[in-house]
């Protein structure tokens, strides 16, 4: 059977996809990879559907034994992937061999990496999606993160024998700081007009208590007109609550369905990967866009997507003609893959 | 309820339909209706419906409908409601036993409002509550409509694990926990009825919009539906009614 072994889990492992989508009139959270643009990309790499279930790996990497050859790719942060010890590409596709092991040096940009397996992960779906929702004990590999000594069965697809990979310009800047695009509201009427030029004119840090539920954010106080509690209502990825005690927290993938706290503003989508690779102490500013602008930036962003699509489709190289080559430049010696492109 | 619908953006894929600020029955029904008729009718481009207290949460993809033809489709929709068929209302009917290892609380409930046990079981079991929203943990419902004379505060320490089924009592509100959690709820009794099994489609038994009475059980008759509830033999009962319910 086509196996993955963990040999060490790293801090949080979990398996992803897209999210539960559908189920949250009956409270169920979504769940799903935190940064989408990276799981679609590392998906498309290894030639799957792009809602294939795939791992999210949080800021120490994992060590993953192959028990047959697949092909993966990973991509988000760039944590310093290695195979057999030797550093490999990243949003590259990679042949791997039977008994080759997986590992990661240690985070350079961003928080998250994907892998992901072109066999696709073999776990059961629930309400259609294999994505780990860690709180309520579900989905993914028995409905928790990945430890020592869990095997994952892959699917029994056949290996394509070409991969591809991502042009530099096409690859996301993590940074340590980020302008995020926010539609004010639903609840910006609750905010004076000072606090919305505070929220909008400040910088806010992300403080350790961030995780895959919401980031609690540092900066100057956001004060309510009024009160801060609102009559529970629904809660959308990149909701921006603000509770009594005047600090924003952004809601991402494993929020609640619902809450009573004032949401000054909320996150547009192309904006959410990136916060997704922020890591705590890292700061952003927000800016506000109108919901037209902010449709007409999700255009841009989709054919920025179908760009990578195509780019894909059309370069590619056969991984039965890669020349592995040693260079000797001024006494450094360099190991160097050679493909050939179609 | 709001002389106008309100239309808030929430983000570039969604936006919240708000009829009002406040949780009355007559908002729940019209978020219903309008949530039924959604359900229905399948506008091309919205990918999720979450109805709330007194609002609803339309997710939508802005490639396929773009904004402005969304809220025109909405406001449409709304205006035909009045016209369709008033639909029926589900009450569910959960069997409930009290008291006793099931409900710990029931005498401190009792004791709290000067009431004896069977005082308590009478209050809670005779009326039926309305199912607001589902929200906080899956399949957990927020009912409305509890009598005051049963009001009582939440523990001071809260318990680390409450069994599935477990009905309880916090200040103003009685709920049913739908999976294993812990929590500081006054527990009164507990219902065999699975609200919420991930492997079901739907995997709640309950919807908001439903009307919950609890119908009280000797511990016989509870082990006796559990054990039917096991072997995938019980089937919790469901009247429906026509929209004009009385209790509330």
């Amino acid at each position: 059977m086509a196996t993955i072994n963990i040999k060490n889990p790293g801090l949080l492992t979990t398996i992803q996809d897209k999210g539960r989508w559908g189920y949250q009139r009956f409270g169920m959270s979504v769940a799903g990879a935190m940064d989408l643009f990276s799981t679609t990309v590392a998906n498309l790499l290894v030639g799957n559907d792009e809602n294939e279930a795939v791992l999210e790996t949080t800021l120490l990497g994992p060590e993953v034994i192959f028990n047959c050859d697949d092909i993966i790719s990973i991509t988000g942060a760039n944590m310093g992937p290695k195979i057999n010890e030797q550093p490999i590409p990243m949003w590259t596709s990679i042949y791997v061999h039977k008994g080759d092991k997986l590992s990661f040096s240690r985070v350079q940009t961003g928080i998250r990496g994907y892998i992901a397996f072109s066999r696709g992960l073999d776990v059961p779906e629930i309400m259609n999606s294999k994505s780990t929702f860690i709180r309520g004990v579900l989905g993914g590999y028995e409905g928790r993160k990945l430890n020592s000594g869990d095997e994952i069965t892959l699917g029994n697809k056949s290996l394509d024998y070409t991969g591809s990979y991502l042009p530099k310009s096409l690859i996301p800047d993590y940074n340590s700081h980020h302008s995020i695009r926010v539609i004010m509201g639903p609840q910006d009427e609750y905010f004076s007009e000072s606090a919305k030029e505070t929220f909008l004119s400040s910088k806010y840090s992300i403080t350790s208590e961030a995780d895959r539920m919401g980031y609690r954010l540092e900066g100057p106080k956001i004060e309510h007109k009024s009160g801060a509690d609102i009559i529970s209502d629904g809660i959308v990825f990149g909701s921006v609550q603000v509770p009594g005690h005047g600090s924003p927290i952004i809601m991402m993938a494993d929020r609640q369905t619902t809450g009573g706290y004032t949401k000054i503003a909320t996150v547009i989508t192309p904006d959410l990967s990136i916060l997704a690779q922020m890591a705590p102490g890292s700061t952003m500013d927000f800016k506000a866009v109108s919901v037209e602008e902010s449709h007409e930036i999700y255009r841009e962003y989709n054919n920025k997507y179908n760009e990578i699509k195509d780019f894909i489709a059309n370069n590619r190289f056969d991984f039965n003609y890669i020349r592995n080559l040693d260079l000797k430049i001024n006494g450094t010696s360099f190991k160097v893959d050679v493909r050939e492109i179609e | 309820m709001y002389n106008e619908t309100k239309f808030i953006p929430a983000g570039d894929k969604s936006l919240v339909m708000e009829f009002g600020n406040s949780i009355k029955p007559e908002i729940n029904a019209k978020i219903s209706n309008m949530v039924k008729s959604l359900d229905k009718l399948k506008i091309v481009g919205i990918s999720e419906i979450i109805p709330t207290y007194r609002s609803i949460l339309i997710i939508y993809e802005p490639l396929v409908i773009g904004y402005s033809t969304l809220v025109s489709s909405l406001k449409k929709i709304e205006k035909d409601l009045g016209k369709a068929n008033s639909s029926k209302t589900r009450i569910v009917e959960l069997p409930t036993v009290y008291g006793g290892e099931y409900g710990p609380d029931i005498e401190f409930v009792a004791k709290h409002n000067n009431l004896t046990i069977d005082e308590v079981i009478k209050i809670h079991s005779s009326t039926d509550y309305l199912l607001y929203m589902l929200g906080f943990t899956p399949g957990f419902g927020y009912l409305g409509g509890m009598s005051e004379k049963i009001e009582t505060p939440r523990l001071q320490v809260p318990r680390t694990k409450i069994p599935a089924g477990s009905t309880g009592i916090a200040g103003k509100q009685t709920g049913i926990y739908p999976i294993d959690s812990p929590g500081g709820w006054q527990l009164i009794g507990r219902t065999p009825a699975k609200l919420y099994d991930p492997l079901s489609d739907p995997p709640v038994l309950l919807n908001a919009g439903d009307y919950i009475r609890f119908i009280p059980v000797d511990e016989k008759e509870y082990l006796r539906i559990l054990d039917l509830i096991n072997k995938d033999q019980y089937k919790v009962n469901i009247v429906e009614e026509g929209e004009s319910h009385g209790n509330n």
